[in-house]
């Protein structure tokens, strides 16, 4: 299989209070079409990890490379652009726009993106709605949707761009249970049927150990894969 | 930054201000109060001015020359004794004529320079004015009334008669409107004039003027040069001012320190002679600026507090939009778009309003008395006035706007979307 991302050698500090080793000489690689749980501890370094993989974070020593492209060392500017096209994100809490209705929170990625045209685009969000299965929510404002309702307009709003991985901080960690299946199987489906790369950082162990790869960390450290 | 990422921010950013329309239009109305009073004030202020200047100028020329008597001189005892130490106490003036040398000469020379629209000779004396038993302290002016009318454009203030029916009437006299009201005087009447020096001669009103100011309307007349000559037992030559019209107004001082050195004599510029005039208008100005900066700065601080409170409500959808691609620009745009569109906005409501206001008061019936014949405020409709406005306005919540944004920009997605 082709890996689409892969680190090497990644070492990261906290500076404060004092100075701390986070992530210790992590070498990973994530194959294409892979569901990959990230589990530990709280305190790991797993979210610590996701950051520096997402490339919002560029305080770390190693190198970093996304879909054959190096990463490290690229300026801020051009890190945005690299998330618009190929990372979706979908984090604990939905962060969807409260004043735009769901349809253009899931169009504003591609907007600025700017590879199809405005009809094309609005098409595309409503395929991905309909996917999602809330394509009747499709004008409502995002705020007066439920819990479950709006994590998975953000799971739309990360594949808008087909990227080439999504990468979730805790994507299941404030829904019920009934609603966390739901998450989980969308991103089943994901990986399987449309090939589509995952990257979650979780503290549910049952959501790890059904995803295909389980990779624990402890102290900065990977110690399973 | 192509087009299309800042068409979607010009999107975010309207909807962010349509949103919460409470919170923009109220900071809208603080730069349209700020943007309005500044109108309204500059509008009323430079109206004022621009009257007063008006006014004054039509009773000062642009230049003055005359003999000044009482100017102070070298004591003989210096001519005399130039190395020693000299004390001369209360020296008096000497005994000469108000008269302007060669004035005939002097005006057709300064007439030929070309910064020069016009060159009045006159003679002015003191008089009394008697009409039956009434007696008026007054100022008579022999003018060649073609000249002066180049200088100060006399036909148009002419409220009876006609400035050539001077030329026609030997002993003709033009009368100031104040005046003629006190003599109770009208076109035709005779008045009687006592100079200073006893001598009495009656002349015939044929019109009356009006320039505005009661300084001039309550006591001046203008006659012939000859007939005042005459009334003063003076030779033709004997001309006590002259008065100089230049193309440029703003040179006349420069004009008169040449004049005073080519050719000998006295001469006054306009602003040394109205400098207390003109303080006035510096102060005005003054005044009229640092009130409407005032509002206009106060007006940004409530553009500053309101974008810093949006930006401080909106740090979790600053952060998703920079962890879904939007670059510390892109946001940074977002925020300064709203308040540009804030300052825009605010500002041509600001223009709009001054306006009204301005009208509103050019409107307001004001009695300007005797001094000044005035029956409502003047006030001054100039578009630059507006442009400023504008500008000021803009340039005020842009940068208002900017430092909020800026911090805006800067916010570390990771800091947000991870601590919660």
């Amino acid at each position: 299989m082709d890996a689409i991302l892969r680190i090497k050698q990644v070492n990261k500090y906290f500076y404060d209070p004092e100075k701390f080793l986070v992530l210790k000489s992590i070498d990973l690689t994530v194959n294409k079409g892979e569901f990959l749980s990230l589990v530990g501890k709280s305190g790991c370094g797993k979210s610590t990890l996701m950051y520096v993989l997402s490339t919002m974070d560029t305080d770390y020593e190693g190198q970093l490379e996304i879909a054959g492209e190096r990463l490290t060392g690229k300026t801020q500017n051009e890190l945005s652009a690299f998330r618009n096209a190929h990372i979706g994100f979908v984090f604990q809490f939905h962060y969807l726009l409260p004043e735009f209705t769901v349809l253009q929170n899931v169009m504003i990625p591609a907007l600025k993106l700017n590879k199809y045209s405005r009809k094309e685009i609005e098409e595309r969000a409503y395929q991905k709605l309909k996917m999602l299965g809330i394509e009747t929510q499709a004008n409502k404002q995002s705020s007066k949707l439920s819990g479950g309702q709006q994590q998975r307009v953000a799971i739309a709003r990360a594949l808008i761009n087909d990227p080439d991985i999504i990468m979730g901080d805790e994507p299941t960690g404030n829904l019920d249970s009934y609603n966390t299946n739901l998450v989980f199987d969308i991103f089943k489906e994901l990986t399987h049927t449309y090939k589509q790369t995952i990257i979650a950082v979780t503290h549910d162990d049952e959501f790890a150990r059904k995803s295909d790869h389980r990779v624990e960390m402890s102290d900065g450290k990977i110690i399973s894969a | 930054m192509n087009g299309q990422s800042l068409k979607l921010c010009i999107e975010i950013a309207r909807v962010h201000l349509f949103s919460k329309p409470k919170q923009t239009i109220i900071a809208m109305l603080g730069v349209t109060f700020g943007i309005g009073m500044f109108i309204a004030l500059v509008s009323l202020m430079t109206g004022l001015n621009n009257f007063t200047e008006e006014i004054t100028m039509t009773s000062s020329p642009d230049i003055h020359i005359y003999n000044d008597v009482t100017e102070s001189r070298k004591s003989i005892l210096e001519e005399e004794n130039a190395n020693g130490i000299n004390l001369v106490y209360h020296q008096k003036p000497k005994n000469e004529t108000p008269k302007v040398r060669n004035a005939r000469e002097l005006v057709r020379l300064i007439a030929q320079d070309e910064q020069v629209t016009g060159a009045s000779p006159s003679v002015s004396s003191q008089v009394f004015y008697n009409y039956g038993p009434v007696q008026l302290n007054g100022t008579i002016l022999g003018v060649d009334i073609m000249d002066e009318d180049k200088l100060f454009d006399i036909r148009s203030r002419m409220k009876v008669g006609e400035i050539e029916d001077l030329l026609s009437n030997h002993n003709g006299i033009l009368m100031g409107k104040g005046l003629a009201k006190k003599l109770n005087a009208i076109k035709g009447d005779r008045v009687v004039i006592t100079t200073p020096q006893g001598n009495t001669i009656t002349l015939k009103i044929v019109g009356l003027f009006q320039m505005g100011i009661g300084a001039v309307d309550n006591v001046r007349s203008y006659a012939n040069i000859a007939t005042v000559q005459t009334i003063l037992q003076k030779d033709q030559s004997y001309i006590t001012d002259v008065n100089i019209k230049l193309n440029d107004r703003s040179r006349a001082k420069k004009y008169a320190v040449d004049l005073k050195s080519k050719f000998n004599i006295n001469a006054e510029d306009w602003e040394t002679a109205n400098a207390t005039f003109l303080t006035g208008v510096i102060i005005r100005n003054i005044i009229t600026y640092a009130v409407s900066f005032t509002l206009l700065i106060v007006a940004g601080f409530g553009i500053y507090n309101i974008l810093n409170m949006t930006i401080y409500n909106k740090m979790k959808d600053i952060a998703i939009l920079k962890a879904m691609g939007f670059s510390g620009s892109d946001v940074k745009n977002i925020f300064m778009i709203q308040s540009l569109v804030i300052g825009l906005v605010g500002s041509v409501a600001g223009l709009m309003i001054g306006y009204g206001l301005s009208f509103l008061i050019s409107k307001a019936p004001f009695d300007g008395g005797d001094i000044i014949s005035l029956d409502h405020f003047p006030v001054n409709f100039d578009p630059r006035y507006y442009v400023i406005g504008v500008v000021f306005g803009v340039a005020t919540t842009a940068i208002a706007g900017y430092m909020p944004s800026r911090k805006a920009a800067k916010i570390d997605p990771i800091e947000i979307l991870r601590g919660q």
